[in-house]
């Protein structure tokens, strides 16, 4: 079971928390100006990378609050949570964290 | 004669203590102390058993968890019979009855023992290549057959009386095994003062030192050491010493779990749980699980009385039992020459026979030599004698090139067969760290780590006593972050041998039957047949042949199997692999992995305040979600059918009481509340005044319909939403996910007051009547107090939030209450409603009554692919919000698409027929199969208001079939139906303005 350190409460067992998939893809301010391929995009695509991957996390049976991670996929080991709206100390979520919609993003808050 | 093979002296049992217990009905008396297979073998009892597939008599093969043929069932009471325990770590108490298994009639006599003779045809891959026509055998022959040949012993008939336990435990080191690695590891970790566990699946600390007699540390008797051990780690207020633990998964981030056993060998256990699932978050562990022995591989080497050769010393030492009183010791080792020196010693006659050449041999060859025991050095072993129990071993000389000289029978009645060691690195490879190849030690060892850990001892492959309690040591010092180092001084340790895969033989070798896999019958030559048949990869042939796919998972087996395979492909070990070490590492029991999460623990259970009330008028109850919800309220006599058509009629005519508290609530607070329901929902809510309910759609954003339900404004910055029974933590999941994280500038508060609020909702032609006298500061006129208004006040006294609203269609209301005083609110309106015939209606009505009106209900008229414009509600959706959850999806391709499924109401032609709730749809049923299916019924009833069945469907293009005839399958062929609107009563909608 994976030890997760959720940044309010800190190291939690893995069972507390559910996953969002992946992280830092932001809603798209005007949906409406997306075309058909941008809004599925965003919709329905996710990378899957082998090593670091930008996650949602949410402390679901703890204290409620939805949370970043960066895992490895390989190790299954957390290098980081960090809270929304933060950006990780780590450079490998930048790569992790593009998204095929990202040129439509105003900003990326989450 | 009791005990005849028991030495007069020696042994960790104690003789003033002594235990009976049966074995198939026969009573065998042994000592505390003995596990049930010393006492067994101490009254000269070896046939145990009979193979998985050929039936073949199977004595005791090891003395510890690796046992693949002593399995036996143990009874330990009414309902406490578990199959398949291994003879050799159950401990022997009063009152066991033991069994052994897979034989008919008896282990003597066993008609399945025809499947030996027959052994030429259950060749590896018999399965596959027998079960294959006709295909009509399968169900009749086939299947019945190999039902009854799978599995050995029987599963236990009646529920587990017994209780199992749950810990979780933190600590700094975890030590795994009890041996001199685990010990010197735990003491250097605990006397650095941190927090350490120490867990040993044996009843008794100290592994190998409970039967190396003759070794000495530092200076004094390995005994006395190992006392003075386990004294100073007992005095340590900080360390946690658990026996009878086995550590059988080693999960993430240093999860590891531990099952232990607490009283399978206590006669009277108490109140105490039989057994204890411990999981442990570990901040470093130290692996010291030791090492498996290998068996010889030779014709005919399974018969009883062939043990490994450290089994017969721990027999001898340990528990003061001759396993034989003529002991052939065969071997490509030096380790089991110190089984023979003890053998010697105990003045058993004893013979040794060592494949390897003396020039191969180390100083273990002099020493037995010098203890007047005949070696027979550079000569294999090509067979055995005996049925039941083995009478002799064949030897024969073998040069170099493998070629045997003349045979030679070695009568004897026990065989110690040693050919080497594995290293225990199960849960090393569990923890997904990297096995490394070692050809000197021809083993695999502990590699690249993935989590903190390390191994030490003979799991890392190293054997020497003193090296061991070294190493040990320092990797316990180490896992407790310090950098002593501790050496000691120890009798040295007889190592070394000569990897040999199988014995070689002068007999044809495609009809010798020497056994690899004891547990599951595999021979050398099926894992030949299966390489020679093209499976190469080693989980290929372990699947093929199932080598290393029983309950011991291969523990004595697998290297030998792998040696096999590799020479087979002329390959190196590393070459070929390793299968997958998997948890468990040994056999765990449902009950400890379960633990107290049984029957009422099993998963919650939620009530409403109305529940008892409810349960005292008869009703009976369904599951929705984890709630238990009341469906109907039968009276004497009635069935289902007569008790609803009477709720539904009391309802339409006079007023029905439904206890809605299950209803999921939130409340939703905040300067942008109106803005957030404004994003949320499809509807607009900027101008809904205060005081006014809506009925509310949310989507996800795939534009599919989430959940519904009514909301009413109570302030302007606050909102009563309530949501599906099933829909509410996923609603409130959903709109938390969406303030966190897409919109956390809004100014909201989000609360769950599913609890706090109990509903009661009041139906019917009569409902304001009822209430009418009891409800203060509202007033409850038509005009005043409209459909879909909310007002404020008080009902019996008690703060209420009233709503007018209507689920059945009918005037109507909802009163919420706090959950605290809801009863006494129920039984005031109860007794108020008397009078007007007030009757209590359950889910299924309020289903029916629903479907009547066309109502749909999440989950059942929805799927999670199902839009607004699918189920007729498209006007719902505010056409001038730019921007809603799941609005852009509105207008993707496959969504404006025709040809979609919509919501229609179905009449069926005979009106007495009552459809199937899922049943497909088909226009023409003439059509040749596979037909095109149009959809399926959603909702189906007897409508006792509207006199005839009703049913809502999904149908492609649904809407534009009105008055259509269409086809549903039943059980007994199609039914012609007639597509109609969905309103089935009351089309107009008067009656809930009244």
């Amino acid at each position: 079971m994976l030890l997760i350190a959720c940044p309010y409460c800190g190291n939690r067992p893995e069972t507390e928390f559910r996953c969002g998939g992946q992280a830092h893809i932001a809603r798209p301010a005007d949906p409406a100006a997306l075309s058909d391929e941008q809004w599925s995009g965003y919709l329905f695509v996710r990378d899957n990378p082998r090593g670091v991957h930008a996650e949602r996390w949410n402390h679901v049976h703890g204290c409620g609050r939805w949370f970043n991670a960066l895992r490895d996929t390989v190790s299954d080991r957390f290098l980081e949570t960090y809270k929304m709206g933060e950006k990780p100390s780590r450079t490998e979520s930048t790569e992790a964290g593009s998204t095929p919609v990202k040129s439509t993003q105003a900003e990326a808050r989450a | 004669m009791a005990q005849p093979f028991r030495l007069s002296r020696g042994g960790r049992i104690d003789r003033t203590r002594p235990v009976r217990f049966t074995f198939n009905g026969r009573t065998v008396e042994g000592f505390h102390g003995d596990s049930v297979a010393s006492a067994l073998l101490a009254n000269g009892i070896h046939l145990v058993g009979r193979s998985f597939k050929y039936h073949r008599p199977r004595g005791i093969l090891s003395h510890g968890p690796d046992e693949p043929s002593a399995l036996l069932s143990v009874d330990r009471g009414p309902g406490r019979i578990d199959p398949n325990n291994r003879a050799s770590v159950v401990e022997a108490r009063d009152g066991l009855k033991t069994l052994s298994q897979n034989h008919w009639p008896s282990l003597e006599h066993d008609i399945g023992a025809v499947n030996d003779l027959l052994s030429p045809v259950f060749v590896a891959g018999f399965y596959y290549k027998t079960f294959m026509w006709p295909r009509t055998f399968w169900d009749k022959v086939y299947e019945p057959f190999i039902r009854a040949a799978a599995g050995l012993g029987k599963a236990p008939a009646v529920p587990d009386p017994d209780r199992y336990a749950n810990r979780h435990a933190h600590c700094d080191v975890l030590v795994v095994g009890a041996g001199p690695a685990g010990l010197t590891a735990a003491l250097a970790a605990a006397r650095t003062g941190k927090r350490v566990i120490l867990a040993d699946e044996g009843p008794e600390p100290g592994g190998a030192l409970l039967h190396d007699v003759t070794a000495e540390i530092d200076g004094r008797p390995a005994a006395e050491w190992l006392s003075a051990t386990l004294a100073e780690l007992d005095s340590r207020e900080n360390v946690v010493l658990l026996p009878r633990t086995t550590a059988f998964g080693y999960y993430n981030h240093n999860h590891v779990a531990l099952a232990e056993r607490v009283t399978d060998h206590v006669a009277n256990p108490g109140t105490a749980p039989r057994e204890r699932l411990w999981q442990v978050r570990a901040g470093e562990v130290v692996l010291a699980g030791g090492s498996h022995e290998r068996p010889l591989v030779f014709a005919d080497n399974d018969r009883p009385g062939i043990l490994l050769a450290e089994s017969v010393r721990v027999f001898l030492n340990r528990y003061g039992v001759a396993p034989g009183r003529r002991i052939v010791f065969a071997t490509s080792g030096a380790s089991a020459y110190a089984a023979a020196l003890d053998a010697k010693a105990a003045g058993l006659a004893v013979t040794l026979v060592d494949l390897r050449t003396e020039a191969e041999c180390g100083p273990e060859l002099a020493r037995l030599k010098a203890a007047g025991v005949e070696i027979l050095t550079g000569h294999t072993v090509v067979g055995s004698k005996g049925t039941k129990r083995v009478t002799g071993l064949i030897v024969a000389p073998v040069d170099r090139a493998g070629r045997c000289g003349p045979r030679r029978v070695l009568d004897c009645d026990c065989v110690g067969m040693s050919g080497g060691w594995t290293p225990a690195v199960h849960l090393f490879s569990q923890s997904r760290g990297k096995l490394a190849y070692d050809e000197r030690l021809d083993a695999f060892l502990p590699g690249t780590s993935a989590q903190a850990e390390r191994s030490a001892g003979a799991a890392k492959g190293t054997y020497d006593l003193a090296e061991v309690l070294k190493e040990g040591f320092a990797a316990g010092a180490a896992a407790a972050g310090s950098d002593e180092r501790k050496s000691f001084t120890a009798s040295p340790t007889l190592t070394g041998f000569k990897p040999v895969r199988a014995m070689p033989t002068d007999a044809d070798p495609t009809k010798v039957r020497a056994f690899v896999d004891f547990q599951n019958d595999v021979t050398a030559k099926d894992i030949k047949l299966a390489v020679r048949e093209g499976f190469h990869s080693i989980e290929h042939v372990k699947r093929y042949t199932t080598t290393g796919m029983a309950t011991d998972q291969g523990k004595t087996s697998n290297m030998n199997a792998l040696g096999i395979v590799a020479g087979q492909l002329d390959k190196t070990l590393p070459g070929v692999g390793t299968t997958t070490f998997r948890p468990p590492y040994t056999p765990v029991t449902f009950g400890t992995l379960v633990g107290p999460a049984r029957h009422a623990l099993f998963d919650p259970i939620r009530t409403t305040p109305i529940h008892e009330w409810a349960e005292a008028q008869g009703a009976l109850f369904e599951n929705v979600a984890l709630w238990r919800r009341a469906w109907y309220f039968p009276k004497a006599g009635e069935d289902i059918h007569a008790a609803v058509a009477r709720e539904c009629e009391a309802v339409r005519k006079g007023v029905g009481i439904f206890d809605a508290s299950t209803l999921g609530k939130i409340e939703v607070v905040g300067p942008d509340a109106a803005e957030f329901m404004n994003r949320i929902y499809v509807n607009p809510w900027l101008k809904l005044e205060v005081g006014r309910c809506r009925y509310g759609l949310m989507l996800k954003e795939d534009g599919y319909i989430l959940d519904d339900g009514v909301v009413a404004r109570i302030a302007p910055d606050c909102f009563h939403v309530t949501t599906t029974t099933g829909g509410a933590p996923r609603v409130l999941a959903h709109m938390e996910d969406y303030l966190q994280t897409e919109w956390p500038d809004l100014k909201v508060f989000l609360t769950s007051t599913t609890e706090q609020w109990a509903v009661i909702a009041l139906q019917g032609p009569k409902a304001r009547e009822v209430i009418a006298p009891l409800v203060d500061g509202i007033d409850l006129s038509p005009a005043a107090f409209p459909h879909m208004a909310m007002r404020t006040g008080t009902i019996c006294g008690v703060p209420t939030r009233l709503f007018r609203v209507s689920f059945t269609g009918e005037l109507g209301f909802e009163i919420n209450v706090p959950s605290d005083h809801a009863k006494a609110v129920w039984e005031a309106i109860w007794e108020a409603g008397q009078r007007h015939g007030i009757t209590p209606y359950g889910t299924e009505t309020m289903h029916v009554l629903r479907a009547e009106k066309g109502y749909i209900i999440i989950g059942q008229e929805t799927d999670g692919t199902v839009t607004p414009d699918d189920v007729g509600l498209a006007g719902m959706i505010a056409k001038a919000k730019k921007d809603f959850v799941g609005k852009r999806s509105l207008a993707r391709p496959d969504v404006v698409a025709s040809g979609r499924k919509q919501l229609v109401g179905l009449v069926t032609d005979d009106p007495k027929l009552v459809l199937d709730e899922g049943a497909q749809i088909v226009d023409d049923p003439g059509q040749p199969i596979p037909m095109r299916m149009l959809g399926h019924v959603t909702s189906s009833y007897w409508s006792p208001n509207c006199s005839r069945s009703i049913a809502m469907a999904l149908v492609a293009d649904g809407r534009a079939l009105q008055g259509r005839p269409l086809h549903v399958t039943t059980p007994e062929g199609f039914a012609q139906v007639t597509v109609v609107d969905p309103v089935f009563f009351d089309p107009k909608g008067e009656r809930i303005h009244a």
